[in-house]
């Protein structure tokens, strides 16, 4: 018990972050139309590519000598940015098509 | 400086993802609000490399960083722009599954990280809460990782249907092992073995597979949704991890709204979440009844000249698009059709059902490509009410989305969910392949009424020998 709470204590601001975030990430989407269903799951499918940003960390603290932490970092690092870059196209080759009738 | 430098890039990455993802929900500011948390992310990635410090210590391995990232975008652009609009769904998938593997890649690093320093740091033992972002971010990326695997599988027709009995009563125990076995993986800090760890790995992966495989094709698109918000958790609880507070919003908000949008899905075909999860759709029984019910039944075919007599000679042709017309490519023609029946006076319009295709908005964005002005596109419900005084209803290689099983069939595993009410129009004329069931795997008893004709062909091929037919009558 005073273990959770102590925990609680510690990390009281990434709750509220958490928290907030989920309000929020409620909240924003709230009114979709269901046209922008696809493309906007394939845009949030690109911003949690954020988790590169772990992957670029665990990169940069490799040991020079660590080729299990070198190698598994690369794959990550490739696999992320896979996820984003990739995530960010595509969502905007969706998206394109929907400006051209304008 | 650098730090304080490196917060400020944090703080407009949070910022511009949440902008991101609400200008995506309005279809004027949506494509600006991609470009935006492209931007957002493009400023923490670059501020992470050249700014991040742990204990006065700078990241390294410049080479292998920015080699990844080269390799990944090079990747990961000529995919995303070579990949034809029908197999979007699939590529999605497919880079929901790569932020997962990422994620769970990170956990595997970090572990052994630990594990050789005796799970000690800085002289004392790990905290109980880094033990947990680990196996968090190992167990739910794992799980994303194969279960997209496989749901790309399913969409590009490699991987098929799947389910036993007992299925579902397995993939409880194998999740029921998952957190058991990460209790003990995060009460035994500092005497957990390499073995228990990469347990954990293969049962996760396991799970991840299991719980793909049984569900129907149809329901892909949901089932993306929710890895989709499993993957956001991931890298959420890598934002523990490295109490890094863009990983942390921008994971939690994705789970957040993707959860959301998952649901929203879900109501768009009138079924719970629980529903695609659990009750395999078009699964056994349910099938078998209804082959049995309209195995009586009769259709019959249309000539494509009588086709476009019926036409051309409409006041007002209703065009119900649906996976077919996606999979032959048939946007363009259609366009070419609705022209020619205009330059006629016909009144033609699209009617769009929120699920038609392989994912929601997927017509929309298909039939945009061809240049079919927005407002020719019909939502369901007006589009219900335009059916009663439509004459022809054109189905291209739609099926489950105009079953009126759907309403009067209560034992039908699609029961309730809305249709398109194409019945009420004079003719309807429907374009297909064959007479196969579609995607939900049950028979369609639309094809059997009096008032239905069978136009058979690929919808291209079809819809081009129906335009020159058209422009000779």
């Amino acid at each position: 018990m005073n273990q959770i709470l102590l925990w609680i204590q510690e990390h009281q601001q990434a709750i509220y972050i958490v928290i907030l975030s989920i309000f929020l990430g409620i909240e924003v989407i709230g009114r979709v139309p269901s046209v922008l269903h696809t493309p906007l799951m394939s845009g949030a499918n690109a911003i949690h590519g954020v988790v590169i940003i772990g992957a670029i960390i665990v990169m940069g603290q490799a040991e020079h000598n660590n080729y299990l932490a070198l190698i598994l970092g690369f794959l990550a690092v490739v696999l992320g940015t896979l996820n984003v870059v990739g995530g960010f196209v595509v969502t905007d080759r969706m998206l394109e098509m929907f400006k051209k009738k304008k | 400086m650098g730090l304080s430098l490196l917060t400020i890039a944090y703080l407009i990455g949070s910022v511009t993802f949440i902008l991101g993802l609400k200008m995506l929900s309005h279809p004027a500011d949506a494509r600006k609000g991609n470009l935006i948390a492209a931007a957002g992310m493009a400023i923490s990635i670059f501020a992470t490399i050249f700014l991040y410090e742990t204990n006065g210590q700078k990241l390294g391995n410049y080479a292998w960083i920015f080699g990844g990232l080269v390799i990944g975008s090079i990747i990961g652009t000529i995919s995303a722009k070579k990949v034809k609009m029908t197999s979007m769904p699939e590529m999605v998938s497919l880079f929901n599954g790569m932020g997962g593997a990422c994620a769970a890649l990170i956990a595997i690093v970090e572990f052994h990280h630990l594990s050789s320093r005796g799970f000690m740091a800085n002289g004392e033992p790990v905290a109980t809460s880094t033990m947990i972002s680990i196996i968090l971010g190992l167990i739910i990326g794992t799980v994303s990782f194969a279960g997209s695997m496989v749901a790309w599988g399913k969409l590009n027709g490699k991987v098929k249907d799947l389910s036993f009995k007992g299925q579902h009563l397995i993939n409880i125990i194998v999740l029921l092992v998952i957190f058991g076995m990460a209790l003990y993986f995060i009460y035994s800090a500092g005497v957990v073995s390499d073995r228990t760890f990469y347990f954990i790995l293969t049962m996760a992966f396991l799970y991840g597979v299991m719980f793909v495989l049984p569900i129907g094709g149809a329901d892909m698109p949901v089932v993306i949704s929710l890895l989709n918000s499993f993957t956001g958790v991931a890298a959420a609880s890598g934002g523990f991890l490295y109490n890094n507070p863009v990983m942390l919003t921008g994971g939690i908000l994705v789970g957040a709204a993707g959860t959301l949008l998952t649901l929203l899905m879900c109501k768009a075909m009138n079924r719970s979440v629980q529903n695609v999860l659990i009750g395999s759709f078009g699964g056994g029984a349910a099938v078998a009844s209804a082959q049995q019910k309209s195995g009586a039944g009769s259709y019959k075919e249309i000539s494509l000249s009588d086709a476009a007599m019926v036409m051309s000679y409409a006041n007002k042709v209703l065009i119900v698009p649906g996976y077919g017309l996606a999979v032959a490519q048939a946007q363009h023609t259609c366009h070419d059709l609705e022209k020619v029946l205009e330059s006629k006076g016909v009144d033609v319009k699209y009617a769009i059902h929120p699920v038609a295709g392989r994912m929601p908005g997927h017509m929309n964005v298909l039939l945009a490509e061809a240049d079919v002005s927005y407002d020719k596109l019909l939502e369901m419900d007006l589009a219900n009410e335009e059916f009663k005084t439509a004459d022809v209803v054109l189905i291209l290689g739609a099926n489950d989305v105009v079953n009126p099983a759907a309403k009067n069939d209560p034992s039908s595993p699609i029961y309730g969910m809305p249709i398109l009410e194409v019945e009420e129009a004079k003719t309807v004329i429907v374009n297909k392949r064959s007479m196969k069931p579609g995607y939900a795997g049950i028979e369609n008893e639309l094809f059997f009424k009096p008032k239905t004709s069978m136009l058979f062909g690929d919808a291209k091929k079809a819809l081009q020998d129906l335009l020159a037919e058209i422009k000779n009558v």
